[in-house]
C-alpha cells in the first residue's frame, strides 16, 4: 500500500481520535477535577469554576451521616451485580444447552428468548413495575396451579439479608482479596508452580493475620451503620435478567456451535455419558465465554440507571444505585461537585472490570 | 441423557425419549416466562381505564378498546418524532464514520494503532455519568443562535443537534469495532490487486471495500438504531423538554399522578414498536451486532 495512502488513512482517522480524546478523556478529566470542587449548577452554567475543596466530596460520601444513601447504593450495586450475573449466566447457559439439543423450531425459541434485548430498559421497567403490584401481578400467578398467592412486596420490600456493619467493610474487602489470592495460589499449585504458590499462600496468610488483628478496620475507621442485601433488588434482578439472559444465551450458543461435534462424539465413543460430555468437554471450553459474559453483564449492572428509575421512581432507597443518585444529586439538587465524585467512583468500578478485559482480549487477538 | 441406552456406534434414535420430552417441557416453560410480560402489555393496553383492575389483572379484556393507544399516542407523538429526528441522522453519520475508521484500522495499519484502538474502545464501556457534567457545561457553552445583547438564545444544550452530536461521538467506538472486524475478514489480496492498478486510499475504498460493505452497514445501522432509540440518560439530561426522546417521555408518562396502567402499557408498546420491528425483520444481523459488542468478532 502506498505511502500517500497511509497518510490519507491517518487523516481520515484523526477526527475520530480527536473527538474521543476530547469527549471521553477530556471530559473524564473534567469530571475528576469537578469532583474536587464544590461547583453548583448556577455557577457552572455561567461558566464559573467551583472552589477547590480537595477530597471532601469523597470523604463525605464514604463517611458522612448525610450520605447514607450513597453507601446503600454501593452495597446495592455489589449485591445486584452478583445476583444479576448469576441469574443471567445460569439461565443463559441453560437455554443455550437446551437449544443446542437439535430441537425443532430452534429459530422460534431463539427469537423469543432474545427479543427483550431489542427493548429499552425504560420499557422493561414500565412493564415489570405493573407485574410487581403486590396484590396482583406475579404474586397471584401461583394460584393458577392451585397454590396460595405470594405476598412479596417486590421493589418496595424493606427486608435485608446478610446484614453487616459499614465499619467492617475494610476487613471484608481484605477478606475478599485474600480469597482471590488463595484462588490464584491453588491455581499455581495445580500448575505445579510451587514457588509462586508458596509466595501467594504467604500473602494470603499475612492478609488473614491482618484481619484477625482487626488492622484494616482500625486503619480506615468508618462509621457504624447497618447495611445488607435488600431483597427488593430481586425485582430489579428479575427484570434485568429477563432482558439480558437471551444475550447471554446467544453468547453461549455461539460458543457451543464452535465446539465440533466430532469432539463430543469421540467422548461418547469413549463411554462418556451425555452429562459427562458437558462436564468434561463442553463446560471447560465455554469458560472464556463465561468470563466475557460476566464482564459485559457486570459493566451494565454497575452503571444501571434507567431500569431502576422506571421501576422505583424518585426515592427508592432499597433499590437505589449510584447511577440514579448521581442523577438526582447533579440534576435535581444541582450539586455538580458531589455528582462528579459519585460519577468518578462509578467510572473506577467499571474501569476495574473493563480495562484488564480490553487489554487481554486485544493481546490475544494480536497473537 | 438417555444416550447410554443406545448401543454405541449407532446413530439411530428412538422416536420419543423421556429426555427429549423434558427438554421441550423446559423450553416451553421458559418460553411462557419470557412471553408473560408481552401478554400483560397486550391485554392491559386493550382495556379501558375502568377495566384495569388488580383483581382482574390477568384476565383478557372484555372487548378490544383502542382508547389507551389513542391517549398514549397523543402524549408521545411529538417525542416519537423527536426520536426519529435523532435516530436517523445519528445512525447514518455514525455508520459512515465507523466504516471509514474500520477500513483504516483493518487495512492501513500504522504504528501506534495497537495502543490507539483499545483507547478508543474504552469509550464504549464508560458509564456516561462520568462525562455528563462537563458535557452539559460544554453543550451549554456552544451557542447556535446568539441574541443581540450577546447572551445565547439557543445552545447545543436542550437541543436535538446536541443530542445527535453526543450519540455520534459515543457511537464511534462500537461502529469502528464492528466495521474493523468485518473488514479484517476481507482478504488483503483483494486490495493489493487494486493497489497495483493504481488505486489509492479512496479508490480502494470506493471500488473494492464499499461495494462489499452492505452486511456491515446493516449490522451497524441496526445496532445504532436500537441503542439510540432505547437510550435514556442523555435523553433526560441534555435533551431539554423540546427535544425529549420517547424513552424520557414514557418515563414521564408513568410518573404522572393517577397511574393509568392501560395508557402506560400502550405507551410502552408504542415505544418498543420500532426496535421490535427491526428485530423481527432483521434479527439475524441484530444478533451479529450484539456479539460484536463482546469484542470477539
Amino acid at each position: 500500500m502506498s505511502k500517500a495512502g497511509r497518510i490519507t488513512a491517518f487523516f481520515v482517522l484523526l477526527p475520530s481520535i480527536v473527538l474521543l480524546a476530547i469527549f471521553v478523556y477530556g471530559l473524564i478529566w473534567g469530571t475528576l477535577t469537578t469532583s474536587l470542587t464544590d461547583l453548583e449548577r448556577v455557577a457552572a452554567l455561567r461558566g464559573l469554576p467551583g472552589q477547590f475543596i480537595g477530597a471532601e466530596n469523597y470523604e463525605r460520601l464514604v463517611n458522612s451521616g448525610l450520605e447514607r444513601r450513597f453507601r446503600i447504593d454501593m452495597v446495592n450495586t455489589v449485591f445486584f451485580t452478583l445476583s444479576f450475573i448469576a441469574a443471567c449466566l445460569a439461565s443463559g447457559l441453560g437455554l443455550a444447552v437446551l437449544i443446542d439439543q437439535k430441537i425443532q423450531f430452534e429459530g422460534v425459541f431463539r427469537t423469543i428468548f432474545l427479543f427483550p434485548m431489542a427493548l429499552s430498559f425504560v420499557v422493561t421497567g414500565v412493564v415489570w413495575r405493573w407485574l410487581f403490584q403486590q396484590n396482583s401481578g406475579l404474586n397471584v400467578l401461583p394460584t393458577a396451579i392451585g397454590l396460595p398467592a405470594g405476598n412479596f412486596s417486590w421493589h418496595l420490600s424493606q427486608d435485608k439479608l446478610f446484614t453487616f456493619n459499614w465499619a467492617d467493610v475494610p476487613n471484608i474487602l481484605v477478606m475478599v482479596v485474600c480469597g482471590l489470592v488463595i484462588y490464584f495460589a491453588l491455581n499455581a499449585y495445580m500448575k505445579k508452580k510451587s514457588q509462586r504458590a508458596a509466595f501467594l499462600a504467604a500473602v494470603a496468610f499475612l492478609l488473614l493475620m491482618l484481619v484477625t488483628f482487626n488492622v484494616p478496620n482500625q486503619a480506615a475507621p468508618l462509621r457504624s451503620e447497618e447495611h445488607g442485601f435488600n431483597v427488593a433488588l430481586f425485582s430489579i434482578t428479575i427484570a434485568a435478567a429477563w432482558q439480558m439472559s437471551g444475550y447471554t444465551m446467544a453468547m453461549y450458543l455461539a460458543g457451543l456451535r464452535g465446539i465440533s461435534d466430532d469432539l463430543r462424539e469421540a467422548a461418547r465413543v469413549d463411554g462418556a455419558t451425555e452429562l459427562g460430555v458437558y462436564r468434561h468437554i463442553v463446560l471447560p471450553l465455554l469458560q472464556p465465554i463465561t468470563l466475557s459474559a460476566m464482564i459485559i453483564l457486570g459493566h451494565i449492572s454497575l452503571k444501571i440507571f434507567d431500569l431502576v428509575y422506571t421501576i422505583g421512581g424518585e426515592n427508592p432507597l432499597q433499590i437505589d444505585m449510584p447511577g440514579l443518585y448521581m442523577y438526582f444529586v447533579t440534576f435535581r439538587s444541582g450539586d455538580y461537585g458531589r455528582g462528579a465524585a459519585i460519577a468518578t467512583i462509578m467510572l473506577i468500578m467499571v474501569a476495574i472490570v473493563i480495562v484488564p478485559y480490553l487489554a487481554t482480549s486485544l493481546r490475544k487477538e494480536r497473537n | 441423557m438417555a444416550a447410554t441406552s443406545v448401543p454405541l456406534g449407532t446413530t439411530r434414535r428412538p422416536a420419543i425419549k423421556p429426555g427429549r420430552i423434558l427438554i421441550y417441557a423446559l423450553l416451553i416453560l421458559f418460553l411462557l416466562l419470557f412471553l408473560l410480560p408481552v401478554y400483560m402489555v397486550i391485554i392491559t393496553s386493550f382495556k379501558s381505564f375502568q377495566e384495569v383492575d388488580l383483581s382482574r389483572m390477568w384476565q383478557l379484556p372484555v372487548s378490544l378498546n383502542f382508547e389507551s393507544f389513542a391517549r398514549a399516542w397523543e402524549v408521545l407523538a411529538p417525542n416519537f418524532a423527536n426520536s426519529l429526528l435523532l435516530v436517523v441522522p445519528a445512525t447514518a453519520i455514525s455508520a459512515i464514520i465507523g466504516s471509514l475508521n474500520g477500513y483504516v484500522l483493518a487495512k492501513w495499519r500504522f504504528p501506534g494503532a495497537n495502543i490507539l484502538f483499545p483507547l478508543m474502545l474504552f469509550g464504549m464501556f464508560i458509564p456516561y455519568q462520568a462525562i455528563l457534567i462537563p458535557l452539559v457545561q460544554f453543550l451549554n457553552s456552544v451557542c447556535l443562535v446568539p441574541n443581540a445583547d450577546g447572551t445565547c438564545s439557543t445552545s447545543l444544550y436542550g437541543n436535538i443537534f446536541g443530542l445527535i452530536l453526543v450519540h455520534v461521538v459515543y457511537g464511534i467506538p462500537i461502529t469502528t469495532l464492528i466495521f474493523r472486524n468485518y473488514y479484517t475478514e476481507v482478504p488483503d489480496e483483494m486490495l493489493e490487486a487494486g493497489a497495483i492498478d493504481g488505486s489509492g486510499f479512496w479508490g480502494l475504498y470506493w471500488y473494492i471495500v464499499l461495494p462489499i460493505s452492505l452486511p456491515g452497514f446493516v449490522v451497524v445501522i441496526i445496532w445504532q438504531f436500537t441503542q439510540i432509540w432505547n437510550e435514556f440518560l442523555f435523553g433526560v439530561t441534555i435533551a431539554g423538554s423540546s427535544a425529549q426522546p420517547i424513552t424520557a417521555a414514557l418515563q414521564n408518562l408513568s410518573g404522572s399522578q393517577i397511574v393509568e396502567w392501560n395508557v402506560q402499557m400502550a405507551g410502552a408498546f408504542l415505544t418498543a414498536l420500532p426496535t421490535l420491528l427491526v428485530y423481527i425483520l432483521l434479527g439475524r444481523f441484530f444478533i451479529r451486532g450484539l456479539l460484536a459488542g463482546s469484542i470477539k468478532g
